[in-house]
């Protein structure tokens, strides 16, 4: 099939972008998207020109690198599905396609669809952490997880860092990313001592990032593609008010 | 103090305050109730409600200021989200948010507009539909004053479209406060959305009765 690619290309940080239009010509529905890239930015460097700068790594949908806004939304808007996972079958021979960076101010723009998602880690910096004694392997099974606990705590682990929640958010805020930590850490014992100051720390790390504040659009549980859900950012409120009282 | 600066604190208030308003709205449609029992009904129940001024007084102080703390924090809460994000998207699709989530700020200063304007009618007098009065047992006639203001179309129509506006802030406010306030998991989260706009549009419906009613003339002097 033939499609017509509308890009964002910004030549650097603090430069003006603007979309730019290419055709891709000949593309396989069984190819991913980042493969239909690849195509087309073969083609730009034999004619010369810069190619396409966009993050991906393992290409398996579990590195969180790949970070590209389609027709309007994070990743394309295949539930569940990372940009490096979609393939072309869901796109139609003809169709014109939007490809635009994550915006929002704490992401800013480093090359063409490439972002700066360090604020990202500050949030995990300031508090995704727990805090024990090193020295000889611990026994397996001392501090027993109920099931229902260990089950919990792996579906917010399951984020991956993308920042697609952010991209989603009409203001740009990072809070499911920062409640899938709070909630994960804070529902294992290991976790639970130091809930308190971590939910004050990482959110108060979100806000100094520049993320906006949650409104409970829930547009982000929408666009991940991990499927994280907003009841964790309802657990992390309630760790906030727990630690009001500590 | 740290709930008033942090982010999460910030919207704990506004939810706090939000659910007083809710409460407010409630037991505000249970008094104007009143008015379909005809004259007798609401005069009496004005005037008891003024019986007891400093009571009166405290409590539109306590409202006054849960009114003050909702506006300031959601002004700036709406600035600093603007803020972050840029909205420079050529292409933006909302999967989930909705017309309610996206103009809080909108319908809530609306819904502000509107209670300017409605103390200045009916508690202030200050507007010149209003017919002050006593009615025959030397009680302050609201029936009155009330069927005659609200058999002008025009100001019937303001009433109804504050109402509307209050069902979009609600719609998206009250599954908003559950969330924030923590009080949410997995499966109430779709039922407290819909629930959220089912109270909603009950309240709007209660409300828009009592104009309907009486530019239908079902309700007359």
């Amino acid at each position: 099939m033939n499609l017509t690619l509308h890009v964002w290309r910004q030549s650097g940080p603090n430069q003006p972008g603007k979309l730019e239009q290419y055709d891709a010509k000949n593309v396989s529905p069984d190819q991913s998207f980042l493969e239909m890239l690849d195509e087309v930015n073969e083609e730009l460097i034999k004619e010369g020109k810069d190619p396409i700068v966009f993050d991906h790594d393992c290409r398996e949908g579990i590195c969180g690198m790949c970070s590209q806004v389609i027709n309007g939304v994070p990743h394309g808007g295949q539930e569940r599905t990372t940009v490096c996972q979609l393939h072309m079958r869901n796109f139609n021979d003809g169709d014109t396609i939007y490809i635009e960076p994550w915006r929002a101010l704490a992401f800013p723009i480093v090359k063409d669809l490439i972002v700066d998602r360090s604020g990202l880690e500050k949030i995990m910096q300031a508090g995704g952490y727990t805090s024990c004694h090193t020295g000889g392997v611990a026994d397996g099974n001392a501090i027993l997880v109920p099931k229902v606990d260990a089950d919990y705590a792996m579906d917010a682990a399951e984020c991956i860092g993308c920042g697609a929640c952010v991209a989603a958010c009409p203001n740009g805020s990072a809070m499911l990313y920062t409640s899938a930590k709070v909630a994960q850490l804070a529902a294992l014992p290991q976790g639970k001592a130091e809930a308190a100051q971590r939910v004050c720390a990482m959110t108060d790390a979100m806000q100094e990032a520049g993320f906006g504040n949650c409104s409970n659009h829930y547009e982000c549980q929408a666009a991940c593609p991990k499927g994280i859900n907003v009841k964790f950012i309802a657990r992390l409120n309630r760790e906030y008010q727990k630690s009001l009282f500590k | 103090m740290r709930i008033l600066t942090s982010s999460v604190g910030r919207k704990i208030l506004m939810s706090i305050t939000g659910q007083l308003l809710i409460l407010f709205i409630l037991i505000h449609l249970i008094g104007n109730s009143t008015i379909f029992f005809g004259p007798n009904g609401i005069n009496a129940y004005a005037e008891h409600l003024h019986s007891l001024p400093p009571l009166v007084w405290a409590f539109r102080l306590f409202m006054g200021a849960a009114i003050a703390v909702h506006i300031c924090y959601g002004v700036m809460l709406t600035l600093e989200n603007k803020a972050a994000n840029p909205g420079a998207y050529a292409v933006k699709k909302n999967l989930k948010a909705s017309f309610a989530s996206e103009n809080m700020i909108w319908t809530g200063l609306l819904v502000l507009a509107f209670i300017v304007y409605h103390l200045l009618q009916f508690t202030v007098h200050g507007t010149p539909d209003v017919v002050v009065g006593l009615d025959s047992a030397n009680r302050p006639d609201v029936f009155r004053m009330v069927v005659t203001s609200f058999g002008n179309g025009l100001i019937a129509l303001a009433y109804v479209f504050a109402m509307i506006m209050l069902f979009l802030h609600l719609s998206h406010g009250i599954p908003s406060f559950l969330q924030t306030m923590g009080w949410n998991n997995e499966k109430t989260i779709p039922a407290f959305g819909t629930g959220g706009k089912v109270i909603s549009a009950v309240l709007m419906l209660a409300y828009i009765s009592i104009p309907a009613v009486i530019l239908a003339g079902l309700l007359k002097l």
